[in-house]
């Protein structure tokens, strides 16, 4: 579904990504893992065009990322649940998660989703005229996932949903997304919090330093040694 | 009470045509944190295409004369995108907030030069003798007003009542609110943020052709700076209100309206600049972001 190939991405005279590969196929829970400046963000803003590619290719369902306004990326099917949220704090819940279906026409599908996310999340639909930006971190997490669902994604790539939450928080998010993952929808997730993360995933690749440094099933990862001591703090 | 009243009326009229133009203030730089400083001089382009069609719409096509807003409104407009495709945009990809600013500034100043330099526009005042909306004066309740003054205060709050629901409830609307406050979730959602923002532009510019028929249906005369005074209020009515929010601008206009009369009327009309930028200075010093402005508690 998503399939990565020697990707290189710089800053500046910085170089963030050295030629990294990966793939995400139809249904898996992917996730990306690393310490803080790995590169795992770019990796995702690469993937849904917020930064230039040096070089490199990101094929997503058959077509060349590259060549497509980062705009028109969404209404593919592949929706980016960026790093710290991201809502729309100046809108209302609802409006954000309306924002989600922007790009989409058939108003039928995309109140029957609206209905679905509200089911799921039974605190937004309690705060759905409250601004956004007054909500708590785990709220407009929730915003930010129910915005992206918003999207009828095929592939949601999601970066750290779970940072500065509380670990009932964290928790609940992770079984968000498994229950997104349920519904079908494939997912490629870049976390800190690695023990969580593997523990729900198909598959996982290691970033240190900008490049692949393992990959491997999850279950794999989760006892090898060296990802134990780097990561798990073990 | 009735010579109040009167001032009052004046100092609306004076609002509206401020609160108007305030609005392509406060839209540009919602959208892209940029104080456009050419949108003074838009009011001026304006201002003679109005000075060219009125006479071709009255006494050629047999039009009234208010119909040439509608072509100061697309000529305006085109000049805004233009504005922003060939100086602003290629500057935002490369410079710093400070080279836009400077650009805005040069911008402002070629409009300027280029009507002066143009011999059917500059640089002597060219006079517009048709009436747009009757100046005969009207008796309401023993308030004497005009047709000009009326019409000036009501197609401005219909056009900022529109305006406003616009933003708040249309997609389009939706879509520059979002990028007006995050351009990457913006694009990521699917909006095409270059797109919103020259739509931005247009319609800004479009009201400061709207700004540009008021004026001309009081002064009848436009020359190639008549931009930057009125702009420079415009500019610091939008600040008074909250620069970035519509209400505000609306708001900011009309207060600035408001005092300029009254002090013209009851104190001294060359004091009267004077105290509305005493009035912007108190009222930063009290709250910073202006009088609807707030600092929105944001928890990350």
């Amino acid at each position: 579904m998503l399939k990565i190939e020697n990707l290189e991405v710089s800053y500046g005279a910085v170089q963030a990504l050295r030629g990294i590969s990966m793939e995400v196929a139809d249904g898996e829970i992917v996730s990306l893992i690393g310490a803080n400046g790995a590169g795992k963000t770019t990796t995702l803003h690469a993937v849904t065009g917020l930064v230039p590619i040096k070089t490199g290719s990101v094929e997503y369902d058959g077509h060349d990322l590259r060549k497509i306004d980062p705009s028109k990326i969404v209404s593919m099917g592949l929706a980016h649940v960026p790093e710290g949220r991201q809502v729309f704090t100046r809108m209302t819940v609802a409006e954000n998660l309306a924002m989600g279906a922007y790009h989409r026409k058939d108003k039928k599908g995309i109140e029957a989703d609206l209905e679905h996310v509200y089911e799921r999340f039974p605190r937004l639909k309690e705060r759905a005229k409250q601004l956004a930006g007054t909500l708590s971190g785990g709220e407009q997490q929730m915003v930010a996932m129910g915005r992206a669902i918003m999207s009828a994604p095929k592939l949601v790539v999601m970066d750290e949903p779970s940072m500065g939450l509380s670990p009932v928080l964290v928790k609940e998010v992770f079984d968000i997304i498994r229950t997104m993952h349920e519904s079908g929808i494939t997912i490629l997730l870049v976390e800190q919090n690695a023990k969580m993360a593997l523990a729900i995933s198909n598959r996982a690749y290691v970033l240190e330093n900008g490049r692949i440094t393992m990959s491997g099933d999850a279950s794999t990862l989760l006892h090898d040694d060296k990802v134990r001591k780097a990561y798990l703090g073990a | 009470m009735t010579e109040f009243l009167q001032q009052l009326i004046i100092g609306l009229r004076l609002g509206s045509v401020y609160a108007l133009v305030a609005l392509g203030y406060t839209m540009v730089y919602g959208i892209i944190r940029l104080i456009n400083f050419a949108h003074g001089d838009f009011i001026m382009v304006g201002g003679y295409t109005l000075y060219f069609t009125i006479p071709i719409l009255l006494h050629q096509i047999g039009l009234p004369a208010w119909v040439g807003v509608l072509a100061a409104i697309v000529i305006c407009a085109l000049v805004g995108v233009a504005v922003e495709l060939v100086a602003y945009r290629p500057v935002r990809k490369k410079g710093t907030s400070m080279s836009a600013l400077i650009t805005a500034i040069a911008m402002s100043l070629l409009l300027e030069n280029l009507a002066q330099a143009i011999p059917a526009m500059g640089p002597n005042p060219r006079v517009i003798s048709e009436e747009i909306f009757s100046t005969a004066p009207i008796s309401i309740g023993g308030v004497s007003t005009n047709l000009a003054s009326i019409m000036t205060i009501l197609i401005a709050a219909v056009v900022m009542a529109a305006l406003q629901l616009f933003v708040q409830k249309t997609k389009l609307g939706r879509a520059m609110r979002a990028v007006s406050e995050n351009k990457e979730a913006s694009t990521l959602v699917g909006i095409n943020v270059n797109r919103t923002i020259v739509t931005t532009f247009a319609i800004g510019s479009g009201l400061a052709a709207v700004a540009a028929l008021m004026y001309c249906a009081q002064y009848h005369t436009v020359t190639t700076t008549m931009g930057s005074m009125l702009g420079l209020k415009a500019f610091v009515a939008a600040v008074l209100g909250g620069i970035g929010l519509i209400p505000g601008a609306m708001l900011g206009g009309i207060v600035v309206g408001i005092i300029e009369a009254l002090v013209t009327a009851y104190i001294s009309s060359s004091l009267a600049n004077a105290v509305v930028f005493l009035v912007l200075i108190v009222v930063l010093l009290v709250k910073p972001a202006g009088i609807l402005g707030k600092n929105v508690g944001e928890k990350v």
